[in-house]
């Protein structure tokens, strides 16, 4: 057991560190404008956006564990066929709630499995086989949706808005998948295994890992999730708008690197995402505070991903 | 060794001069004082066993290494000197190489636009046609290739041809020293014998050519002198009349010391059991049998292993309950996870047996770990300090425990004993000799003779194939040898 | 004999859905009918062509559709009013993507990030030049993008133009088949002497080139512009490179494939709206083109390559 000392001095060394403190400094300088009122709105709005993008984050931390040139590209499209068809499929009927629940989820299931097959049966790199994917199951969704603008049901709605004890609900909920994430990633053996691919599949492969089962696995948890997130999105947007997922194709790479998990794979970690994810919601408050508009945010998002991976790339060395 | 000059003329000023050569990587001695000349119409076979040193000297020679002690100079076709990668280009020395260097999207007339910079301008496409087909015709008149076709569509032999071509064809510099590594070992029979007609006819227009092969009857075909290479050095150079293929393989080999090799084979009849596995090329091993496979590097031995290994592994029940385990020799490719600890990389193949409801118990990773620390004496304070702390020869034992930690029968090593130092291999054999004793089933690919030489039978692969199957007193490193190298008739 | 057929399939698919387009709508088969159709396609073409730069060699462009669009902002603002300074910064923005080339290789960066980072620079830049949609096409790029050459609609003038002269810098030059080296073999390049930091600054310099193209024809047809006019341009020019015969890495491109490539998933678009089939399946359409030239691809390689290859 490490005594509390030896816990604080390896806790600054952790990778997602720096993403907590910028996220820190944003929240502290967006407060200082405001001479500190509304931190507690704030630091709520944050942690409801922010957990969309780290549900996603985590899939997508899972698929780039597995390696380079691992990416899902097809989540906004999954995030966006699996609200719209769960929200027509309950129709705003309260009793539908958790049968809506699995259909969303089962959208993800077969967005991943499809995904799988695309990798495995036609050899497509990942990165092309979710991205032609997508195109499909966005078209699925602008078919299905006929223009309609179905509302979610009133209570799945509130509970998608609402808050327990303080914390808003969404939060919570992302909160409790980073938990067993986090479970996963570190104590597991699939958590080890996927690890294991990541740094060498070869090597993982002569170890006797099932390399192909560990990656039909992480395909579909990873759209699972985006089908969890597209559910929860359009509850507590009041709706499926078609372009709900735009934005989480950048955003779920992202909050992956801000968080210090390496972009080669072999070495993720689940409280980055979190870091990342706020970091991403609050520089664009503490920017828009001071009246830097969206160009200058979407610079400075930018510019903190490069700086971040040019300066891993000189930690690791050559991998 | 001086060479012995030819008799009547001067020879003529060498080409390049080798000096006192040393090249150590780390605690690697790869080359350990090498002095050659090589002179215009001179054809040297470059010969030796694994780990002689041959492909280090090659790389010297045509500058691709500098080495770390020693001098290496070039003469230049208007006599002045020169040195370094720049003066072995200027010098006309090319070198082909076994690990292709030609680019799969381009043509066969294209690859040449990357070694010959002044392929360039207007007329570039024709230029480069025309120096590769030349060189084809001239060196495999008949040959179907076409300075059009896409090097991806070629078939490996054909790969080859052109490597070949591109190496002897007309530059800015004309080639004066071509070296050729294995140049035949993807050609068929009588397309060999064209670029051994070829050879010889260079060398007799005053060019001059490094051939190294394992076919004993070519080399004896075009080479004008033989340097035998063992541990770094030249340990024989005489000319190829001072050879026969009997005393060539005599000078490679060395006495073994007895005693280790009947020490080892010891109670086999005790040990050995029923056959546990047979594979279709002809490999087959029985139950607490130390199985050796030999030959040459890159004839097939690895592929073997990895077929085997992956025809009985790879499903989640196979995880579980593994048949075979890998020992990796090239840790950095096979084996190593870079990122992890000691302790994550050894329990690697054990793991799911440590795990309860798949959630790794790390009361018991830790007992397994400390376990095999002490008994194969992994030399590190703490098994959590990362893998890569560890040297090399501790890293390869860490491999050693994660295999045989497991619970698989059968543990297939691919040359896990290369660049490891003597105490760690002396202990490392001491392990698979008490395993076998409990059973165990090891099929071991290694590239030196006397660990081969401990193995209850040994199969000798050579082109890809079975050569020979040796059993008890057959097992000696003359038989081995006889078995690695291909023994040809020659006329005269 | 594999690398032939290669160009068969964009050809082959192009056609049929030509044919097919003709048949449900014979007026379209008309120098203004094809303009129609064709028309947004030549941006697309250059869009494609940038990323299949990068593709080249063994790299991926996320940051092409932002880049195009900032190409596109400063064109209907700079270009317009100081045409000097405009000029300026798009020689800026070429360097800057040369200078990104030389970075990913020296500090083996993975591009794949490094794109995603550079398309929110480039995106903020465009939202900082036209925060909202506006600017003007300056006349002369207006006029050369609607001239009307007899028999031949300009766009597929364009293309053709596009097509070949790609084609003779990437395929015929020496310094293209070079570049095409670096993404087949670039161990063997770099032993040969050439400097791989270079080339590939040389790659992306060229891909920013066309990004610079693809934003100015772009601003002449639509005349205005707005931070996110081609932000889809990145996966429509990845879909256009593939099904184009390129491969995600081994320096196997095709100029003229890319441009067929592009044509045909903008053709799929209008296909829809004339087959009176909703829109809805537009994008749906294009990702199962290129899922379906995929297959018939792995097909075919199969079965000229004989046995199937292991996992």
């Amino acid at each position: 057991m490490n005594t509390l000392s030896q816990s604080l001095s390896t806790t600054w060394r952790r990778p997602w560190f720096w993403a907590y403190v910028a996220s820190t400094a944003a929240f502290a300088a967006t407060l200082l404008l405001t001479e500190g009122r509304g931190g507690g709105e704030l630091l709520s709005a944050a942690f409801t956006f922010a957990a969309f993008s780290a549900i996603v984050g985590i899939g997508q931390m899972f698929i780039i564990t597995l390696g380079p040139g691992n990416v899902d590209l097809s989540i906004p499209a999954t995030m966006t066929l699996a609200g719209t068809l769960s929200l027509k499929f309950m129709g705003g009927d309260a009793s539908l709630i958790l049968p809506g629940l699995a259909v969303a989820l089962g959208v993800g299931f077969g967005a991943g499995v499809f995904n799988y097959l695309l990798i495995r049966l036609l050899r497509i790199p990942p990165i092309i086989a979710t991205l032609s994917a997508s195109f499909i199951y966005q078209s699925i969704a602008i078919w299905s949706n006929r223009g309609l603008r179905i509302k979610p049901p009133q209570a799945l709605s509130d509970f998608a808005t609402g808050a327990t004890l303080g914390v808003p609900n969404v939060a919570l909920v992302g909160i409790a998948i980073a938990i067993v994430a986090w479970f996963i990633l570190e104590r597991s053996l699939y958590g080890r295994w996927i690890s294991a691919i990541g740094q060498n599949m070869r090597a993982a492969r002569l170890s006797g890992i099932p390399v192909q089962l560990m990656f039909a696995s992480t395909f579909i948890g990873a759209a699972v999730l985006a089908g969890l997130t597209g559910y929860l999105l359009a509850s507590f947007s009041g709706g499926a708008a078609l372009n709900m997922g735009a934005e989480y194709l950048l955003i779920s790479i992202a909050v992956v690197v801000i968080g210090g998990s390496s972009i080669a794979g072999g070495n993720s970690n689940v409280p980055g995402i979190w870091g990342g994810a706020l970091l991403m919601f609050l520089i664009v408050s503490m920017l828009n505070s001071y009246g830097l508009g969206a160009g200058v945010r979407l610079i400075m998002t930018g510019v903190i991903i490069i700086t971040i991976v040019a300066a891993a790339a000189g930690k690791e060395g050559s991998r | 060794m001086k060479p012995d000059s030819p008799s009547g003329s001067p020879a003529p000023a060498p080409l390049v001069s080798l000096s006192d050569v040393r090249m150590q990587f780390g605690a690697v001695r790869a080359l350990d004082g090498v002095s050659l000349t090589i002179s215009p119409g001179e054809c040297v076979g470059l010969i030796g066993h694994n780990g002689a040193g041959k492909s280090t000297a090659v790389n010297v020679i045509n500058g691709g290494l500098t080495p770390t002690g020693g001098t290496v100079g070039y003469r230049l076709a208007d006599g002045s000197s020169a040195s370094g990668a720049g003066g072995a280009r200027a010098a006309g020395i090319r070198s082909v190489f076994q690990e292709l260097s030609l680019c799969p999207n381009l043509t066969v007339a294209e690859n040449l636009r990357i070694p010959q910079h002044d392929l360039k301008g207007w007329g570039w496409r024709r230029r480069a046609a025309r120096r590769i087909a030349q060189a084809l015709d001239q060196i495999f008149p008949g040959h179907r290739i076409e300075p059009g076709m896409v090097v991806g569509d070629l078939t490996l032999a054909e790969r080859q041809m052109v490597e070949i071509a591109t190496g002897f064809a007309e530059a800015s510099a004309p080639a004066k020293l071509v070296i050729l590594d294995e140049p035949t070992s993807s050609l068929d029979a009588s397309i060999a014998r064209q670029l051994l007609d070829h050879v010889r006819g260079f060398c007799a227009r005053g060019g001059a050519v490094i051939f190294i092969s394992h076919m004993l009857g070519e080399v004896f075909e075009v080479a004008t002198r033989i340097d035998v290479m063992k541990d770094g050095r030249i340990i024989d150079s005489r000319r190829t009349s001072g050879f026969t293929q009997q005393s060539l393989i005599d000078a490679m080999g060395h006495v073994a010391s007895q005693e280790a090799v009947t020490a080892v084979r010891e109670n086999a009849d005790e040990r050995i059991g029923e056959q546990v596995l047979s594979t279709p090329e002809g490999l087959s091993a029985r139950q607490g049998e130390i199985v050796g496979l030999a030959g040459l590097a890159g004839h097939g031995q690895a592929e073997a292993l990895s077929r085997f290994f992956m025809s009985r592994s790879g499903t989640m029940r196979q995880a579980s309950k593994p048949e075979v385990v890998f020992v990796a020799g090239d840790r950095g490719r096979d084996g190593v996870m870079p990122l992890w600890s000691i302790l994550k990389n050894l329990t690697l193949t054990h793991l799911p047996a440590l795990s309860r409801k798949s959630l790794v118990d790390s009361v018991m990773e830790k007992t397994l770990g400390a376990d095999w620390k002490a008994r194969i004496g992994i030399r590190t304070d703490d098994m959590n300090n990362p893998i890569l702390s560890l040297s090399g020869g501790n890293q390869q034992k860490v491999l050693f425990a994660r295999a045989l930690a497991s619970t698989a029968p059968i543990v297939v090593m691919d040359d896990p004993m290369r660049g490891v130092d003597v105490g760690t291999k002396r202990e490392a054999y001491e392990i698979i000799r008490r395993e076998a004793a409990s059973g165990r089933t090891f099929l071991w690919y290694s590239t030196e003779t006397e660990e081969v030489c401990q193995c209850d039978r040994v199969f000798v692969y050579r082109n890809g194939e079975i050569s020979a199957e040796l059993t008890g007193d057959q097992i000696n490193e003359e038989n081995i040898l006889a078995a690695s190298f291909e023994m040809q008739e020659h006329a005269a | 004999m594999n690398g032939k057929f290669r160009i068969l399939l964009p050809v082959i698919s192009l056609g049929v859905l030509l044919a097919a387009v003709f048949y449900l709508q014979p007026r379209a088969m008309s120098y203004f009918g094809l303009n129609l159709l064709f028309n947004l396609a030549v941006p697309i073409a250059l869009a494609t062509i940038a990323q299949m730069m990068i593709i080249m060699v063994n790299d991926i462009d996320l940051s092409v559709g932002t880049f195009v669009s900032f190409v596109a902002c400063v064109t209907a603002t700079f270009l317009n009013d100081s045409p000097l300074i405009g000029v300026l910064i798009l020689g800026a923005s070429i360097l800057a993507y040369a200078g990104l080339g030389a970075l990913i290789h020296l500090r083996q960066l993975p591009a794949i990030v490094v794109t995603l980072g550079m398309s929110f620079v480039w995106g903020g830049l465009a939202v900082l030049i036209l925060p909202s949609p506006g600017g003007a096409a300056p006349g002369w790029i207006r006029t050369l993008m609607t001239v009307k050459p007899p028999l031949v609609p300009m766009a597929i003038v364009a293309s053709v133009l596009i097509a070949a002269l790609t084609h003779l810098l990437i395929m015929r030059s020496a310094t293209g088949t070079l570049l095409r080296g670096v993404g087949g073999n670039t161990k063997a390049v770099a032993r040969s002497g050439w400097e791989i930091a270079k080339l590939k600054a040389g790659a992306y310099g060229l891909a920013g080139f066309f990004g610079v193209l693809s934003g100015v024809c772009l601003v002449g047809l639509t005349t205005s512009a707005d931070a996110n006019i081609a932000l889809r341009y990145t996966l429509l020019s990845i879909a256009g490179v593939i099904l184009g015969g390129g491969e995600f890495t081994g320096g196997r491109v095709s100029p003229v494939g890319a441009v067929l490539g592009a044509l045909t998933l903008a053709l799929a678009g209008s296909f829809l709206s004339f087959m009176r089939l909703s829109p809805d399946w537009q994008i749906g359409a294009q990702g199962a083109i290129l899922i379906l030239v995929l297959a018939v691809r792995l097909i075919f390689s199969r079965k000229t390559s004989g046995q199937g290859g292991a996992a």
